[in-house]
């Protein structure tokens, strides 16, 4: 069921304009560039409080950009539509559509596991009703400038499999790239297929106060959660048929589609069929806590779901059983981490895995997507260096920027992040989904203390940031509309060219406050609606 | 081109659509099984009901209780919702749920929701003091959730292969059941073959045919005058009653016979199992079976059932890999 917030705040009749969060840089809503006519007037204060109807009334505002309201009672020009009908549609009726969404997300079984936690493991994917709504112009400037980014990181990951010049030009140091836990010495000197390491991304952009999209981080081994990008899509047809036509949104429905071609653009020259490769996809089974995605992609694109159990090597050739004999696998899509795909050749406790995989996949015979060892690109401390591979590569400036990174094996970066454990966030390097966390200004000094012993025992393992203001959107929260920060996933597919389905998962923290957007962490979705124009 | 193409199956999903199958026939069984126990205890004295708890216990399999106490609580209680007895209903559509949840991709959205919403409905029921009393619903629940699963089936799936071991699951668990079922009442009440039966014996068979529902379809053909052999007549060999031995036999072999078409392998062991138990039990006379006593009989055919599910796993769902290589 969905989890409402432990803490209830008292409803509050006036606006409140207190910020939650002590000493705020900014009071009021930095204005946007698009901001409309009138809005000046309506920044005195009292004003804009009596704007506030019911959905609307605890609607709070912090330092963050706010994607709905250019300032408090002021709509931005493409939310105007959603705000007049949440206004004009009672409460009641919203409630009872967000029931019968969470209804049809329990009944589908859209759930994902939480690892670690006893009481069923079985959890429906919060989903809110009330769509992110991005205009054409943002999202061109997001398409070229993630295209940029993933066309640059796979000329990096080839570069240092092979020659390793960018390595030799000192623009990256050596000793972050090969002290990387997810570097594969086995890959050196292997070719892959169009020279496409990552060919399936998503990357994590966020918006800034000043309304720009930077770079959170990449995901290149294996991005997850494009399924609930396509079951939110559906959800919200559903519910805001009228809204949906109206405001003219870029269709998703296709994914599937590109994400097939875009794997059988990666088919080997010795595949058993040179029109249709046998594509699969490779599922660690079904504990794994995005197994619902598997098997919707599975469907979706009509190929064959296995588990390592299903397919076998024999002589550099990978079977899989079925019920008519063994038949050949082309293409593999492998939802497996690295670690475990070879019992062979990389953890032989892993059960999840096809033994001599990796010899096949050496030999050429199969295609893994993404290849091994892409992981070392989205190494937190690495990508600091990103603007710099994306310009010694494509000779270019990024398109979209970075967050600022401290390099926590760097002595004066290292000193002053110890100085601000309680201003700034500190990641582990190799994990992901919100696990390995410190959120410095919502930390015990415990919990501090305990990364300051992490840190100092492996700078290399640790990166900082700066705690940044994460945009909010409208949710509709315990029966009213309440501001929420969010980050935007959107999915990179690189076949024979680069796709980016216009849209993209976006996430949520549902605790109010909060600014973890990770499913295992509380976090939600909703759909993201990029217009036509 | 005529339409057709070939497509693969993963043993394992063959193998999980198979159980799937055969774990939701039981529940509906067991379902069937309880809520005509317990309707038929309210027209009959405490102590002329007693037997049929042991009965239950053994067409279920499950252990009488050592101290030899059974009541309609705790009897009912293993057979619903215990989740430490395998057989139970809730066990079963469990589990028959975990196998869907593990070739999602295999089956329809209907299907996958369909299945989903009856595990909802089991676990969501408890049982309470007023349980018993309004269990009827929990039952009618238990089989309409599972009709409807396979009228969703029937009507949204590709009768493909797929669709092929899902018949195969649910006709060969059919075929023990009804074979367990028949066997052990024969067994129990000894009574003249070609005679009608009267009073507290007539409920007893009532019983029998309306756990196989096949009450109705039973007075349409023999009138509602019950006589133990016709009885046996109906359940064992009737070709065209769902609920029959030989119906569900032959739809065990057309299934076999229409995957051996599909993964070409016609000649294998499972087809000429099913094909000699059919033949069997189409060129069967009751008069023969029952003097020769029907236990005999029925066992016989669970044996080669039996072997016919042993072939399915080695041939199709487990085969050694070293033979697959050669071929």
């Amino acid at each position: 069921m969905r989890r409402r917030p432990e803490i209830r705040i008292p409803p509050i009749n006036n606006f409140d304009w207190t910020p939650r969060r002590a000493a705020p840089r900014v009071l009021w809503v930095q204005p946007s560039r698009t901001r409309t006519r009138g809005l000046v007037r309506r920044m005195s204060p009292p004003e804009p409080l009596t704007l506030f109807r019911p959905p609307f009334r605890n609607y709070q505002f912090d330092a963050a950009y706010d994607e709905m309201f250019a300032s408090p009672g002021a709509p931005r020009e493409h939310y105007k539509a959603l705000f007049q009908t949440l206004l004009e549609l009672p409460p009641e009726e919203l409630r009872k559509t967000q029931q019968a969404a969470d209804l049809s997300f329990l009944h589908q079984g859209i759930t994902f596991t939480v690892y670690g936690n006893d009481e069923g493991t079985e959890r429906v994917f919060p989903n809110d009703l009330l769509p992110r709504i991005i205009p054409h112009q943002e999202w061109r400037k997001i398409e070229t400038g993630l295209t940029q980014r993933i066309a640059a990181l796979n000329l990096f990951l080839e570069d240092i499999y092979h020659h390793g010049r960018i390595l030799a030009d000192g623009v990256v140091p050596r000793e972050l790239v090969y002290s990387c836990r997810h570097f594969r010495r086995e890959m050196r000197g292997l070719t892959v297929p169009r020279g496409i390491y990552v060919s399936i991304c998503g990357t994590d952009l966020v918006r800034l106060p000043d309304g720009s999209f930077a770079v959170l981080e990449d995901n290149l081994r294996v991005p997850s959660g494009v399924s609930y990008m396509l079951a939110n899509r559906k959800v919200l047809k559903k519910v805001f048929p009228t809204l949906f036509r109206d405001y003219g949104v870029s269709p998703v429905d296709h994914y599937a589609t590109a994400l097939l071609a875009t794997l059988r653009a990666l088919a080997p020259a010795s595949s058993s069929s040179r029109h249709e490769p046998k594509v699969v996809l490779l599922t660690p089974g079904v504990f794994n806590s995005a197994y619902f995605e598997h098997t919707f992609l599975a469907q979706q694109m009509g190929v064959e779901l296995v588990e390592g159990r299903d397919l076998l090597v024999h002589d550099n050739i990978v079977y899989m059983r079925t019920t008519a004999g063994l038949r050949r696998v082309d293409v593999i899509y492998r939802r497996v981490d690295d670690d475990f795909l070879d019992p062979l050749c990389f953890r032989q406790d892993s059960s999840l895995g096809v033994p001599g995989l990796f010899n096949a996949y050496r030999a050429g015979n199969v295609v893994l997507a993404n290849a091994i060892g892409t992981g070392v690109a989205d190494d937190k401390a690495l990508y600091a260096y990103v603007p710099a591979i994306i310009r010694y590569y494509l000779g270019e400036d990024p398109i979209l920027a970075n967050v600022h990174t401290y390099l926590l094996n760097d002595r004066s970066q290292r000193s002053y992040v110890l100085e601000h454990l309680d201003e700034v966030v500190v990641k582990a390097v190799g994990e992901s989904g919100g696990y390995g966390m410190l959120i410095g200004p919502h930390s015990t000094a415990a919990e501090r203390e305990d990364f300051r012993r992490r840190i100092e025992a492996e700078p290399r393992n640790y990166i900082a940031q700066p705690t940044l203001s994460l945009s909010r959107a409208p949710c509709f929260l315990e029966g009213e509309v309440q501001a929420r920060h969010v980050d935007l996933r959107p999915y990179i597919l690189y076949g024979e060219n680069v796709t980016l389905v216009p849209g993209g998962l976006t996430r949520v923290a549902l605790r109010r406050g909060s600014l973890v957007v990770n499913s295992s962490q509380g976090g939600g979705s909703k759909d993201t609606w990029v217009l036509r124009a | 081109m005529n339409g057709r193409r070939q497509t693969t199956m993963l043993s394992r999903v063959a193998d999980s659509l198979y159980w799937m199958s055969r774990y939701l026939e039981r529940a509906e069984h067991t379902a069937r099984l309880i809520d005509v126990d317990l309707q038929l205890r309210l027209d009959q004295s405490p102590e002329a009901g007693a037997g049929r708890w042991l009965r239950l216990l053994e067409v279920s399999q499950v252990p009488a209780p050592e101290d030899g106490k059974i009541d309609a609580a705790s009897l009912t209680h293993v057979l619903t919702l215990d989740r430490t007895n395998p057989s139970s209903i809730l066990s079963c559509v469990a589990a028959a749920r975990e196998n869907l949840r593990q070739v999602r991709e295999q089956c329809s959205t209907e299907m996958w929701e369909q299945l989903n919403r009856l595990y909802l409905q089991v676990t969501s029921t408890t049982e309470s003091e007023a349980w018993l009393l309004h269990s009827y619903v929990f039952f009618r629940a238990v089989r309409e959730g599972a009709h409807l699963f396979q009228g969703v089936t029937d009507s949204t799936m590709s009768h493909g292969e797929g669709w092929q071991y899902i018949q195969l699951g649910r006709f060969v668990e059919r075929t023990d059941e009804l074979a367990r079922l028949i066997g052990t009442h024969f067994g129990r009440l000894p009574h003249p073959l070609d005679q009608a039966v009267e009073s507290e014996e007539y409920l007893e068979w009532v019983g029998l045919l309306k756990s196989c529902a096949a009450f109705e379809a039973y007075c349409k053909t023999y009138t509602a005058e019950i006589r133990p052999l016709r009885v046996a007549e109906f359940l064992l060999l009737n070709p065209e009653f769902p609920h029959s031995v030989r119906f569900s036999v032959d739809r065990v072999h057309a299934a076999l016979l229409a995957i051996g078409e599909l993964t070409e392998r016609k000649a294998e062991q499972p087809v000429r199992l099913a094909g000699r138990l059919c033949a069997t039990l189409s060129f069967s006379q009751i008069e023969e079976v029952m003097a020769s006593g029907a236990g005999g009989y029925v066992d016989s055919v669970r044996w080669q059932c039996a072997q016919a599910h042993a072939a399915i796993q080695q041939v199709y769902f487990d085969y050694a890999v070293e033979s697959a290589l050669v071929s």
